[in-house]
């Protein structure tokens, strides 16, 4: 201990003071301050361009998504328009159908009468030369008989006999 | 390829330092008789590491005797500023022509200096040397106060320079360009480190960046300080007990000043104990806190770079004093083994040194500037239960 004190500079302890306070003043003007805002800096650059690129990364994410979306709403669109158009195609063609039907059926129900009515005026014409083929058939059939007068007396003889006067 | 030329190439190198030495070593063994100033015996030993240990006023690199048999010394004389009776007194330490011994006395000013140990005296009126008495303390001189440029300061201030230079060049460097380069490079990761894993962690995020400056500034002083004494130059700055008092007082100042009133309060009043503790626990705390921690952090640094430097330069002695069991080349191969591997382990506490000095310093200011989130209750009742939290809480 006293060799210890007894090499203990007094002027040595001094200069060293005053250099070392000298130095720590210099040093964090012309260094330390300098060195760490710069350092500072570049750390908070390096942070900011890591953030923006995570948020651009976010971003990119987030346009992909909308595209995505655009595109899932495309497709759905496209699908509901096929849709539509498969519907409508289904129910022209059971529309055309129905119409070609009902004129069909009402082309047939004209035919039909159209028909009937034929029929009718055959049958009534049919009728008609039936009755007058009958009463020629008729007339030269009486025409016939009536030319044969004796028979024709016997006839009415006969019928007078069977009509009793009542 | 290239890379096994050149470890071939050091390793040529080394060995023939090794012979270089070890004939050197031969050679001095011849001339055993010669009394002159060089180191052979242990106790020359002894007083050649205690001597290099300490401060010196000259800038000493090597010496040799030359074939004339004289004692050449290079290096260079540093200013002596002394402030004694007659007021300030500057000359070159060269007018002390190398002596510790405290036999060459310089006449400035009026006064008489002596150079006794490294120590600078001044002889009183009348005395035309010094007498020492039975402890070898010298009775009729006093020490000026010494404010030369000694090696250490001269040291202190090379290398305040170079981190000067170095490190605003590295500011510099931002201005135009967000990454440094070339030794730039080497130094930013260094400031990061000290800031993210000293500064950060013990402070805390919200308060770190005021300290910052000092902590940086002490860690980088010591750091490149410690390592300077590993090189055959001979600083041994940061084993001087003035210049790690200087730096821990630094340190009690700092976290003395900023202490809020949580700091005080735990200091001078614990919470959370008995009454009657709280004055022993408050003449604790401020024992702790204003001798144990500013010492403990100078002892720390001082001792184990002084240690490093006996132990490498006892470890090169092998080399002298173990020549006549295992011969000149035998004790100059293990001095070297031995000395090269402490050197490597003194390499590594030259970094942990700088470190843990930095590191408690952050420790202590983070201790006195932390944030207690709750308000004590005034009865006394414990906040924590468990002395883990309470840790934490500190750290």
């Amino acid at each position: 201990m006293d060799q210890l004190l007894n090499d203990f500079s007094p002027g040595l302890f001094i200069m060293q003071t005053v250099i070392l306070l000298v130095l720590i003043f210099l040093m964090v003007k012309f260094a330390w301050k300098p060195i760490l805002n710069s350092l500072n800096e570049r750390e908070e650059g390096i942070q900011g361009a890591l953030d923006a690129a995570e948020k651009a990364k976010l971003e990119m994410q987030n346009l992909q998504a909308d595209n995505e979306k655009l595109l899932q709403e495309a497709r759905s669109e496209r699908e509901a328009m096929l849709k539509d158009a498969r519907e409508i195609k289904t129910k022209m063609i059971a529309d055309a159908k129905e119409e070609a039907k009902s004129e069909a059926d009402k082309m047939i129900v004209q035919a039909q009468t159209a028909i009937e009515s034929e029929k009718k005026a055959a049958i009534a014409e049919m009728k008609q030369t039936v009755a007058s083929l009958s009463l020629e058939i008729a007339e030269k059939v009486v025409k016939h008989e009536l030319s044969d007068k004796d028979k024709q007396l016997e006839l009415v003889d006969q019928m007078l006999g069977d009509a009793k006067l009542n | 390829m290239e890379r096994a030329l050149y470890s071939i190439k050091f390793f040529g190198l080394l060995f023939s330092l090794l012979f270089t030495i070890s004939s050197v070593a031969n050679e001095v063994n011849g001339n055993e008789a010669q009394n002159d100033e060089r180191i052979n015996t242990e106790g020359e030993i002894r007083d050649y590491i205690q001597h290099h240990i300490k401060d010196a006023h000259d800038f000493h690199l090597v010496s040799y005797t030359n074939d004339a048999g004289e004692r050449v010394h290079v290096g260079f004389p540093l200013p002596v500023i002394l402030v004694g009776e007659n007021g300030i007194t500057t000359f070159m330490s060269s007018e002390f022509h190398h002596d510790t011994n405290g036999e060459v006395v310089v006449e400035k000013n009026g006064s008489r200096f002596v150079n006794f140990h490294g120590k600078i005296y001044e002889l009183e009126n009348g005395a035309a040397s010094m007498i020492f008495d039975a402890e070898h303390h010298p009775t009729n001189a006093s020490r000026p106060l010494d404010l030369s440029i000694t090696k250490s300061v001269f040291g202190i201030l090379v290398i305040g320079l170079l981190m000067l230079w170095w490190f605003s060049s590295l500011a510099r460097q931002y201005k135009n360009r967000r990454i440094p380069k070339g030794f730039g490079r080497v130094l930013e990761p260094l400031v990061i480190y000290v800031r993210d894993e000293i500064a950060k962690p013990n402070i805390g995020e919200k308060k770190y960046r005021k300290f910052t400056g000092y902590l940086m500034t002490v860690f980088f002083f010591i750091w490149i300080l410690n390592l300077l004494g590993l090189t055959p130059l001979g600083f041994n700055v940061t084993g001087q007990i003035a210049v790690t008092a200087a730096l821990a007082i630094f340190t009690l100042i700092i976290y003395t000043a900023s202490g809020n009133r949580d700091y005080w309060m735990h200091m001078l009043w614990m919470p959370g104990v008995p009454i009657l503790i709280r004055p022993v626990l408050a003449v604790i705390e401020l024992v702790g806190a204003f001798i144990i921690k500013p010492f403990s952090l100078l002892v720390r640094l001082f001792a184990n770079i002084s240690a490093g430097h006996i132990i490498v330069m006892s470890l090169v002695a092998i080399m002298i004093t173990l020549k006549a069991e295992i011969t000149p080349v035998g004790s100059t191969a293990l001095s070297f083994v031995l000395a090269l591997f402490i050197s490597v382990i003194e390499i590594l506490v030259a970094f942990l040194q700088a470190y843990i000095f930095t590191m408690l310093s952050a420790l202590f200011i983070g201790m006195a500037v932390a944030e207690h989130d709750h308000e004590h209750d005034s009865d006394g009742t414990p906040e924590h239960t468990d002395a883990e939290d309470v840790r934490a809480d500190f750290i």
